[in-house]
């Protein structure tokens, strides 16, 4: 109840009153939209070849001009937008997912197990997590879910260390004690007690982190480990703009600005649900 | 200070030894024995190769022997030997091609930061004014281009449209009859445009991360007794706060590094440049098990040893840490 309270009474009027973080929400919220109608949105098919309208500049026909297959590069970026869509959501997902397990369990138990993941967490962050992330795909098939999932196992790093700094803090709170004294499990406690209450700044990190797995993939897919063609990414069409890009500046330009305005918009977000949610600002 | 520096050295050791078992990990993980991807993807490789290769990674041992013979190699410097025809040990391949990405990313960082304390604590000292404000927009617009984008963009302006830079590699070919000065033009034109993209990368994250710093410090107390002293303005902000903001960039330096290593392989596939960057992209496409494994651990452990040198450099210059 107290949840439902503050998102209506502090949290949702105070994000409202940040323009940018709305026009943020809305272009995310636009880009949900495109990518469900993509195939009654788009022009053309994605993948129809033809051979008589290669690197063809933006016209009336083509919005976005063609590529080296005489594919339709607007609809190429529409269908983009789902991979992107879906890598960053699946991605951010498994970081949370693990982040906040690993987060909850080192600050709630301490002692070992907490110097343990800690010293995980430092390990795993001493790597260049691009050459992490590249080995590993290179010695898997890529596929989209392969890279959904080590985007996820390299990321959740960041979302550990806040949940645990969370947790220290709420762990020492009288309503714990209060909890423990009326016989709660610890299973109860940290998932109904400690979790709720951590979850501000995991929301904030998993809003800037969707952008950050959009980049990651886009680059994984402009260096050709990523998705794969034909399916079309914003990576992806950009491979073919550097191949092509003494004649077709488009080719580059569009998915581009794509990626530009995505990651844009989820930063400008979580930035605004950052402010909204930050205690000292609150009154 | 001692007992510290002792402490972190002695921390190093576990870090190492688990930075050698993910690394391990990872390369183990993938489906079927590495030599026989190598044989699928490469039929060439003869069935000496393939002995070799199977010697090299002992993989008739139960997995927990292979990784301790591996861990005794490294120990000795032995990353074993390439993959590739050229069947070099991995070390010769890493030792010409770090200092290439070492340099480039020493220059990247300076010019980096060089911008970014400037324009942070312009935007905290001008807070909430047009300045302000026209950079956050900047910060924000650095944060959403992906480089490679930006490196893309680059080229087709100032190496396709104008014509002013080179779009690939180090030197011109036949760069050698230049004198001195020439060979210097040379490789400053073809690195212009990698290291501006290099250290554009985090150019915004630190010039934020600078401004927060900066407009806490802003309104500590000691400020405010210099400002009542009489010091004028310019000596109070770029002097008494900006030496006080400036510390906690120093263990900034040190997280930074990973995502400017790994940062390479996008600028130096796309500039043709033979750094660290490019050889672990080559690694990575040729399956080339020994190379992609030592770069891993090398720059894993070079990370390490810039996180320890920044927490040193931070001891000294913070008495409030040394004396914890």
């Amino acid at each position: 109840m107290f949840k439902k309270s503050f998102a209506y009474t502090v949290f949702w009027p105070r994000l409202r009153r940040n323009r940018l973080a709305m026009l943020g929400g809305t272009v995310v919220l636009m880009l949900f939209v495109i990518s469900l109608l993509a195939p009654w949105l788009s022009p053309y098919h994605p993948s129809t070849i033809n051979a008589w309208e290669v690197l063809q500049p933006p016209t009336c026909q083509h919005w976005f001009g063609t590529d080296e297959l005489g594919r339709d590069v607007l609809a190429r970026v529409l269908f983009g937008a789902r991979i992107s869509l879906k890598v960053g959501f699946v991605a951010v997902g498994i970081a949370v997912l693990l982040g906040m397990t690993v987060g909850l369990l080192a600050g709630y138990y301490g002692g070992w197990l907490d110097t343990l993941l800690m010293r995980l967490v430092d390990i795993m962050l001493c790597f260049p997590s691009f050459f992490l992330i590249l080995a590993v795909i290179a010695f898997l098939q890529p596929s989209i879910w392969i890279i959904m999932a080590v985007i996820g196992l390299t990321g959740w790093m960041g979302v550990a260390r806040l949940v645990r700094a969370e947790v220290l803090t709420i762990r020492e709170m009288e309503y714990i004690l209060a909890a423990r004294c009326i016989g709660c499990s610890d299973l109860r406690i940290i998932t109904r007690h400690i979790l709720p209450n951590a979850l501000s700044p995991v929301l904030v990190a998993a809003t800037l982190g969707v952008a950050g797995a959009i980049l990651t993939e886009s680059a994984l897919s402009f260096l050709g480990i990523g998705v794969q063609p034909p399916t079309p990414s914003w990576g992806n069409i950009l491979t073919s703009g550097k191949d092509y890009i003494e004649f077709a500046w488009w080719l580059s330009l569009f998915p581009g600005l794509a990626i530009l305005i995505t990651v844009l918009s989820y930063n400008l977000l979580g930035e605004g649900i950052r402010d909204a949610l930050d205690p000292r600002t609150i009154r | 200070m001692t007992a510290y520096l002792l402490r972190r050295i002695l921390l190093l050791i576990p870090l190492m030894f688990g930075i050698t078992l993910i690394t391990f990990t990872v390369i183990h993980m993938a489906p079927g024995e590495p030599v026989e991807m190598q044989m699928a993807m490469n039929p060439k490789v003869g069935k000496e190769a393939r002995e070799r290769l199977q010697k090299f990674y002992g993989l008739d041992k139960p997995l927990h022997v292979q990784y301790v013979t591996w861990v005794k190699q490294l120990a000795q410097f032995d990353f074993g030997r390439s993959f590739s025809s050229d069947n070099r040990p991995v070390l010769d391949k890493i030792k010409e091609r770090l200092p290439v990405t070492l340099s480039l990313n020493i220059v990247a960082l300076v010019i980096e930061f060089g911008l970014a304390i400037p324009i942070g604590v312009l935007a905290a000292v001008h807070r909430n004014t047009l300045l302000d404000k026209g950079i956050t927009v900047f910060v924000f617009l650095g944060f959403a281009v992906p480089t490679f984008w930006l490196a893309l963009l680059l080229m087709y302006l100032f190496g396709v449209k104008l014509n002013w830079l080179p779009i690939s590699g180090m030197h011109t070919l036949g760069y050698e009859a230049y004198g001195w000065f020439g060979q210097l033009l040379d490789l400053a034109k073809h690195l212009v445009m990698p290291i501006l993209v290099a250290s554009f990368g985090s150019l915004a994250g630190v010039s934020r991360y600078m401004r927060s710093a900066m407009l806490q410090v802003i309104e500590q107390d000691y400020i405010t007794t210099a400002r009542a002293k009489g010091l004028s303005e310019r000596v109070v902000i770029w002097k008494h706060a900006l030496r006080n903001a400036l510390l906690p960039l120093i263990t900034l330096v040190g997280f930074s590094l990973p995502g400017l290593i790994g940062g390479s392989v996008i600028f130096e596939t796309i500039f043709s440049i033979p750094g660290m960057g490019q050889l672990f992209y080559q690694g990575v496409m040729a399956r080339d098990y020994p190379v992609v494994m030592g770069i891993l651990v090398i720059g894993a452990f070079l990370t390490l040893l810039g996180n320890l040198l920044a927490d040193i450099s931070y001891a000294l210059a913070d008495p409030r840490i040394r004396q914890q």
